[in-house]
C-alpha cells in the first residue's frame, strides 16, 4: 500500500550542551524492515527518532533515502509516520478529523478522505467511532487512532516511539500483535524504539541494543538474545549470572573454557579469546537445570538461599561456597536450605571479553 | 512486633476525627462567606440603593441619575473615551503578550532573565510606572532627547494624552497577561506540535489547527481580565492622560461626582454602570468562548500532561 523505500542509511551525532546523546551512530534500514532502538532510558534511542522525523536537528550527520539527502527538510517534507509514546492526539478534534488531519494538509478531496478515514478505522478495528474525542477513548483505542492517524498519509517509513509503554500489560501483548499484523499485511517500513526487550524480540526483523548513543550491538532478535557480545548487552537481555574467569583454552569451534577460582566453566566465546584473557562467563536463569552429579566442569554445588513461587515455575537464590549467587528458574520446587547440583550447559553459556575498563560486571 | 502493630494503628486513629469533620464541610465556608457579605454583597447592594436615591436622600426610588448620566454628553461620552482606551488596548496587550509567549512556549534563551524583566512591572504599581512613563516618553524625556538630538526638529507628544495612558496600561497589563498565556501555552504538550509537524504541517498549520485551537479559551479568559481592569482605568488616566478631556474616562467621572461634587448617589449611579460595562464585555468574551467551546474547541487538558 505504502510507497516503498529502497533503503535509509544515516550516521548521526546530537550533542546537547556538552554532553552527547548520540555518537555517530550509523545504521542502514532495508525497504520492508522492522528495526527496533532497544536501550534503557537516555541511552538515545528516541533522539535518534526525533533526528529522523526532523524534530530536532543534529549535531552533524547526514540521513539519506533512496539517494536523496534528507536532513535538512523539515518534518512536514519527510513524509514519515510517526506514532508517540502518549499518543499526541488532538484532544479538540474527533476521531475522525484527528485522522483526516494529514490527508487535509494534502489537499485531499472532502469524500475521499471520508472513504479513506473509514477504511483506516476498520483497518485499527475502531469502526464507527469517528464522532469521538479522544478524551472519550481508551488508553488503547487512543493508540489504535494514532497508528491510523500515522498509516492514513501512506508514510515512506513509521517511526515508534515507545508506543506501548503507558498501555497495562494485556493491551500492550494485544497491541504488540496488532503492530505485527500491520507491518506484515501493508508491507511497511518501520522504526521501533523501546526499552522492553520482549518487544524488540517479537517485533523486529533487527535489533539495535544501545547504550549512551552508542550501538552495543546490532542484529537479528536471535542473535541479540543467543549471542551477545558484550556484558551491557548480555545483562540487558536477561542473562542474570555471570562469573569472572581467565580463560584456559578453547576449541575451533568457538568454544572458550576457563578457570574462575574453583569452578571450570566451558562456553560459546562471544570473540576469539586467547588463553591468559579475563573473560566473564554469562548464562541465564532459564538455562541452569538442577543436577544430580557431582561437581565438575560446568556443575556447580550451592545452598538454597530463596524460592519464588511464578506459577509455571520457581526462581531459586542459590549461594555458592565461593560466596557468590547465582539464579536459576526451575520446574520443580526445591526446599530452602538444602544443597543443590547447578548445571550449565556449556551450549547456554557465552563467554565475553571482560571490561574492566568499562565498568566490569553490571 | 507491637510496636510495629502499634505503629501501623497510628495512622488509621488519626484519620477517624478527621472522618468527622467531613459533616462540617458547610460550617468551614462560614467565615469566607461572611466576608464577602460584609465587605462585598452589602457595599455594593447600598451603592446600587444609593444610586436609586438621587439628591439628599429624600423621596423614593429613581432611576433620575442613570438618566441624568445618559442624557448628559459631557457624562455620556465617558463610556466612548473608555471603551477606545480599553478595546484598542486589550487587542493589543493580548495579541503581543499570545505572540511573545508563544515564541517562548518551548523556552528560550536567558529565559529566567527575560521573564523577570517582563514581569517587573507588576511589582512596580501603578504610580511608580506612571513616573517613569512622564520620565521617558515625555517631552523632556529620554526618548525625545535621543529623537531631537537624531535631528527631529520637534519633541513628540506621547504623554498627558491618550498614548500616555495606552502605554501606561500596556506597561501594567502585559506582564500579567504573558505569564497567563504563557503557563497556558507551555502546558500544551509538545508531542502534539511534533504529530501535527510529521503529519505535514508547517509552522503555521501547527499554530491555527493545533495550538490555537487549544490556546483560544485561555486567550479568552486573558482578554476578559485584561478587558476589565482596561475599563475601570483611572491612576494612568489621571497621572499621564488628560484627565479634563481625551482621557476622561467613566471611573474619572465617578471620581468627580464622588469627591469633587460630593454626590454620592450619582458617584454610585456611574460606578454601577461602569461595572455594568465590564459585566457586558466579560459576557461578550465568555459567549464567544462557549461558542468555540460548543464546536469542541475548547475540549481542555491537552493531551496526557
Amino acid at each position: 500500500m505504502a510507497e516503498q523505500i529502497g533503503s535509509l542509511h544515516f550516521r548521526l551525532t546530537k550533542r546537547f550542551g556538552g554532553k552527547t546523546v548520540l555518537d555517530d551512530f550509523a545504521l542502514e534500514v532495508r525497504g520492508r524492515e522492522f528495526v527496533t532502538f532497544l536501550g534503557p532510558s537516555g541511552c538515545g534511542k528516541s533522539t535518534a527518532l526525533n533526528l529522523l522525523a526532523g524534530l530536532i536537528p543534529p549535531s552533524a550527520g547526514e540521513i539519506w533515502l533512496d539517494g536523496t539527502r534528507i536532513d535538512g527538510l523539515p518534518p512536514e517534507r519527510r513524509g514519515f509516520g510517526m506514532v508517540f509514546q502518549n499518543y499526541a492526539l488532538f484532544p479538540h478534534l474527533t476521531v475522525f478529523q484527528n485522522i483526516a488531519f494529514g490527508l487535509e494538509l494534502r489537499g485531499w478531496p472532502r469524500a475521499e478522505i471520508a472513504g479513506r478515514v473509514r477504511q483506516m478505522l476498520d483497518l485499527v478495528q475502531l469502526p464507527g467511532f469517528e464522532d469521538r474525542y479522544p478524551g472519550q477513548l481508551s488508553g488503547g483505542q487512543q493508540q489504535r487512532v494514532a497508528i491510523a492517524r500515522a498509516l492514513v498519509i501512506q508514510p515512506r517509513l513509521l517511526l515508534l516511539d515507545e508506543p506501548l509503554s503507558n498501555l497495562d500489560a494485556k493491551l500492550r501483548l494485544e497491541m504488540r500483535t496488532e503492530i505485527k499484523r500491520l507491518h506484515a499485511d501493508l508491507g511497511l517500513t518501520c522504526i521501533y524504539v523501546t526499552h522492553d526487550q520482549a518487544e524488540a524480540l517479537s517485533l523486529s526483523d533487527r535489533v539495535v541494543v544501545m547504550r549512551e548513543g552508542r550501538v552495543m550491538q546490532a542484529g537479528t532478535p536471535a542473535e541479540i538474545h543467543d549471542r551477545p557480545q558484550n556484558l551491557f548487552v548480555a545483562d540487558f537481555m536477561g542473562y542474570r549470572n555471570f562469573f569472572s574467569l581467565t580463560v584456559t583454552g578453547g576449541d575451533p569451534d568457538g568454544t572458550v573454557v576457563g578457570r574462575a577460582g574453583p569452578l571450570t566453566l566451558a562456553g560459546r566465546g562471544a570473540a576469539p579469546l586467547p588463553p591468559g584473557a579475563a573473560g566473564v562467563a554469562a548464562v541465564r536463569p532459564e538455562d541452569v537445570a538442577v543436577t544430580g552429579e557431582p561437581p565438575g566442569p560446568n556443575v556447580l554445588r550451592g545452598r538454597v538461599r530463596l524460592t519464588e513461587y511464578l506459577g509455571r515455575e520457581y526462581d531459586l537464590e542459590v549461594i555458592l561456597d565461593s560466596g557468590q549467587t547465582v539464579k536459576a528458574r526451575v520446574a520443580q520446587p526445591v526446599a530452602v536450605g538444602s544443597t543443590v547440583g547447578l548445571r550449565l550447559p556449556a551450549e547456554r553459556v557465552v563467554i565475553l571479553l571482560s571490561e574492566d575498563g568499562g565498568g566490569g560486571i553490571p | 512486633m507491637r510496636t510495629e502493630a502499634a505503629a501501623a494503628a497510628a495512622p488509621l486513629a488519626k484519620v477517624r476525627p478527621a472522618r468527622r469533620l467531613e459533616g462540617a464541610g458547610p460550617a468551614l465556608l462560614v467565615p469566607s462567606a461572611l466576608y464577602v457579605l460584609v465587605m462585598f454583597v452589602y457595599p455594593f447592594c447600598y451603592g446600587v440603593y444609593l444610586s436609586l436615591r438621587p439628591g439628599k436622600g429624600e423621596g423614593g426610588l429613581s432611576v433620575a441619575n442613570y438618566l441624568a448620566f445618559f442624557l448628559d454628553p459631557w457624562q455620556a461620552r465617558t463610556i466612548w473615551v473608555t471603551l477606545s482606551l480599553a478595546v484598542p488596548n486589550t487587542v493589543l496587550t493580548v495579541l503581543l503578550a499570545l505572540t511573545v509567549a508563544y515564541v517562548m512556549r518551548r523556552g528560550i534563551w536567558l529565559e529566567r532573565t527575560i521573564t523577570t524583566l517582563l514581569v517587573l512591572p507588576i511589582a512596580l504599581g501603578t504610580v511608580l510606572v506612571a513616573e517613569g512613563i512622564n520620565g521617558f516618553y515625555g517631552p523632556k524625556g529620554w526618548l525625545n532627547q535621543l529623537l531631537l538630538m537624531a535631528g527631529l526638529p520637534d519633541p513628540i507628544r506621547l504623554t498627558h494624552n491618550y498614548t500616555g495612558v495606552m502605554i501606561a496600561l500596556f506597561v501594567q497589563h502585559f506582564p500579567f497577561c504573558f505569564l497567563m498565556l504563557l503557563g497556558y501555552i507551555s502546558g500544551i504538550d509538545p508531542a502534539l506540535e511534533h504529530a501535527a509537524r510529521v503529519l505535514g504541517a508547517r509552522p503555521w498549520d501547527v499554530f491555527r489547527r493545533v495550538l490555537w485551537p487549544l490556546i483560544a479559551p485561555g486567550a479568552a479568559i486573558a482578554f476578559a481580565l485584561v478587558f476589565v481592569m482596561n475599563f475601570g482605568v483611572f491612576p494612568s488616566a489621571v497621572l499621564v492622560g488628560q484627565p479634563a478631556g481625551a482621557t476622561r474616562t467613566i471611573a474619572i467621572a465617578a471620581y468627580q461626582q464622588a469627591f469633587e461634587h460630593y454626590d454620592m448617589s450619582m458617584a454610585s449611579a456611574i460606578a454601577v454602570i461602569m461595572g455594568a460595562g465590564q459585566l457586558v464585555g466579560l459576557i461578550i468574551v465568555l459567549l464567544l468562548r462557549g461558542r468555540l467551546a460548543a464546536t469542541g474547541v475548547a475540549t481542555m487538558g491537552a493531551g496526557k500532561r
